[in-house]
């Protein structure tokens, strides 16, 4: 071999070893910027610990401005608190929020955005959460209030401290629900490093938030989890229901780490704060 | 209030699939079973693995009938599994179509015809076995003092009790939703279900859920899907002695083979007005501490031992075991307040007989 061929071949195998290079440091710069995640032995994320949104999706999922309350009614000039939260001044206000839903705008059927538009007016009546009904999904997800991943090899529960609510996520499928229920049925199953959950088997109870948005029993949830650091977790949620929405819509959120070392989820079993609302009239004395 | 039939019949099926897959496995290459030889099941942190779904539904009281052993003979427990049988026999019939309506009030029986509410056998899932612990068929949970029942009250305790009784005929039964049990208004389970101690209440969803972690046991308590979350870890401080949660403040730690749980700071309600008559069980006040302990005793066991101390309330502290069986079924979601209509009907239904007697008075 002449020594201006081996030369040349040289040039080119430098210039092929270069985009290799160029592509592994890509890769290394990209790792540098997102930290190691937590891992469980057997490899897979570990999302064990106590989570909670930050940000105001829970009054209104959608892109909204301030306002002075959840409840309200025609004022001489602009629309005034309802009688029944006027107490509760700037603390029952309503604070804004950009929307958690990708694109802005629920992709409502005609029928199912009137049915949201009643809600919102009648929302003092018909909230589940004024009662202290179960959550629903992903309701729970974004709640201001924590909730608890527990995860094993052999089990992946959710803790919710709103309502006590929980959910055993089956990391077999065990077959179709069996009945329709506030929290459904979640199967989960790892795609790479996301942990994906298909929920399924609600019933038509449950809210996406303060704002009256609805589904039907129809809704299916499928759920990703990833984590982006080991604070961090990417939560995403595909909505599909054709009674209620034109086509699958999706929300997207981050989840963050309650960090203290001391970090235990509270109780929040609202049952018993509700007891006033729901039965104070049926009392041998009522309360005046 | 759901029936377990649909899943005990895909149980049924599953049993035959599984018959099938033995004799499959039988024939050629299979999990390499040890005859006769259980290896306890571990966590990837080497700790016995408790997790999967329980019951420890039993026709074993928790207090030892007047006149009884401790231990029953086989002929007693045949008796006893014999009686309950039949009785599920006789409570899962169909009703007969043509029956004419109960009378007012009900016809006085315990089934559907009975007292307002009463359920037949589809409804209700009371445990149909005698709790056996390590061979032994047991007339009572209590095993400690050795007569298996709960120890006289001292003094002070018996007074405290009586005033509270006090208050209860005070206020009567019906007169606020404060003044209805606990399962009733939807708080917490029927008797002591999540406790602790956790006891089975004899009539249904005596079933649990224990998912486990290095750092981490939650049991689930399928009524009132109350999930108790233990941290594991020897030493851990106790919340302040006035935060009294519900379930109170239990943390864990492994001895050997065995999960210990300690828990203080149990919800003053949960003594005051759990469902008789296991308001009794869980007398303690304040001041007590609840003990217990799970260890793996065979592929389908975890034995509970528990020990409730509490020297401001009993003249000795006493002492339980429980099995806790395996069970194949799913644990349902216990969705009791976002369909209680019974609280309200209790409620409006004792105004209603306060507005007929009234009337009836006024009438005279």
């Amino acid at each position: 071999m002449s020594g201006v061929v081996r030369r040349s071949m040289m040039v080119v195998a430098a210039l092929v070893s270069v985009m290799p290079a160029v592509l592994l440091f890509g890769a290394a710069s990209c790792q540098a910027q997102r930290p190691a995640i937590p891992r469980t032995a057997a490899g897979k994320p570990d999302l064990n610990g106590i989570w909670q949104a930050l940000g105001n999706a829970h009054y209104d999922i959608e892109p909204h401005l301030a306002r002075a309350a959840l409840a309200m009614r025609p004022g001489p000039v602009v629309p005034v608190p309802a009688k029944e939260v006027l107490a509760l001044g700037a603390v029952g206000s309503v604070p804004a929020g950009s929307g958690i839903v990708v694109g802005g705008e629920i992709p409502y059927l005609p029928e199912a955005r009137a049915r949201r538009d009643e809600n919102r007016a009648d929302w003092i009546n018909r909230d589940p959460e004024i009662k202290c009904y179960l959550p629903g999904v992903p309701r729970a997800t974004y709640m201001p209030f924590p909730f608890q991943i527990v995860q094993s090899a052999k089990a992946f529960f959710i803790a919710y401290e709103y309502a006590g609510a929980v959910r055993n996520v089956y990391l077999k499928d065990p077959g179709p629900p069996q009945v329709d229920t506030w929290m459904g049925q979640s199967v989960g199953h790892w795609e790479g490093d996301t942990f994906v959950v298909l929920a399924s088997g609600f019933n038509d109870w449950s809210w996406f938030d303060r704002a009256g948005n609805h589904h039907s029993e129809d809704m299916t949830v499928v759920e990703r989890y990833t984590m982006t650091g080991p604070d961090h977790i990417r939560y995403e949620a595909t909505i599909d229901d054709p009674r209620t929405f034109s086509k699958p819509w999706t929300i997207r959120l981050m989840l963050y780490r309650d960090v203290n070392p001391d970090a235990r989820l509270g109780q929040f079993k609202c049952v018993e704060f509700v007891t006033e609302l729901m039965y104070g009239h049926l009392r041998k004395t009522p309360i005046k | 209030m759901r029936s377990r039939t649909r899943p005990v019949l895909g149980t049924v099926a599953l049993a035959v699939l599984a018959a099938g897959a033995g004799v499959a496995a039988a024939q050629g290459p299979g999990p390499v079973r040890r005859a006769g030889k259980w290896v306890v099941p571990r966590a990837p942190d080497g700790h016995p693995d408790l997790q999967g779904n329980w019951t420890n539904g039993t026709i074993t009281p928790v207090e030892r009938p007047s006149g009884q052993e401790r231990a029953l003979t086989k002929d007693q427990v045949v008796r006893l599994e014999k009686i309950r049988a039949d009785t599920i026999e006789k409570l899962q019939k169909d009703s007969d179509p043509n029956r004419p309506a109960p009378p007012k009030g009900g016809d006085g029986s315990v089934g559907a015809a009975g007292m307002v509410g009463g359920y037949n056998y589809f409804w209700i899932d009371a445990g149909d076995r005698v709790a056996a612990v390590n061979g032994e068929f047991r007339s009572s949970l209590i095993i400690d003092p050795p007569n298996g029942k709960i120890p006289p009250l001292i003094p002070a305790a018996r007074a405290r009790f009586g005033e509270l009784a006090k208050r209860m005929t005070q206020f009567g039964e019906y007169d606020n939703p404060e003044n209805r049990p606990l399962a009733e208004r939807c708080l917490m389970s029927f008797g002591s279900n999540a406790g602790p101690p956790m006891l089975p209440n004899y009539f249904y969803n005596n079933n649990y859920t224990i998912v486990q972690t290095k750092d981490h046991v939650v049991i689930l308590t399928e009524m009132v899907h109350d999930a108790r979350i233990i941290p594991l870890g020897k030493n851990r401080p106790h919340l302040p002695k006035q935060l009294r949660p519900w379930m109170g403040d239990s943390h864990g730690w492994w001895l050997g083979d065995t999960l210990v749980v300690e828990t203080t700071n149990i919800h003053p309600q949960q003594s005051d007005q759990a469902w008789p008559p296991y308001s009794a069980v869980l007398r303690g006040g304040e001041n007590v501490t609840v003990t217990e302990r799970f260890h793996r005793a065979d592929p389908t066991t975890i034995l509970y031992r528990f020990t409730v101390a509490d020297s401001t309330t009993y003249t000795q502290s006493w002492s339980g075991e429980v099995p806790f069986k395996a069970m194949p079924d799913l644990i349902y979601e216990y969705g009791c307040h976002e369909g209680n209509y019974a609280i309200a009907n209790v409620l409006s239904g004792a105004r209603a007989g306060e507005r007929e007697a009234a009337k009836k008075t006024q009438e005279r």
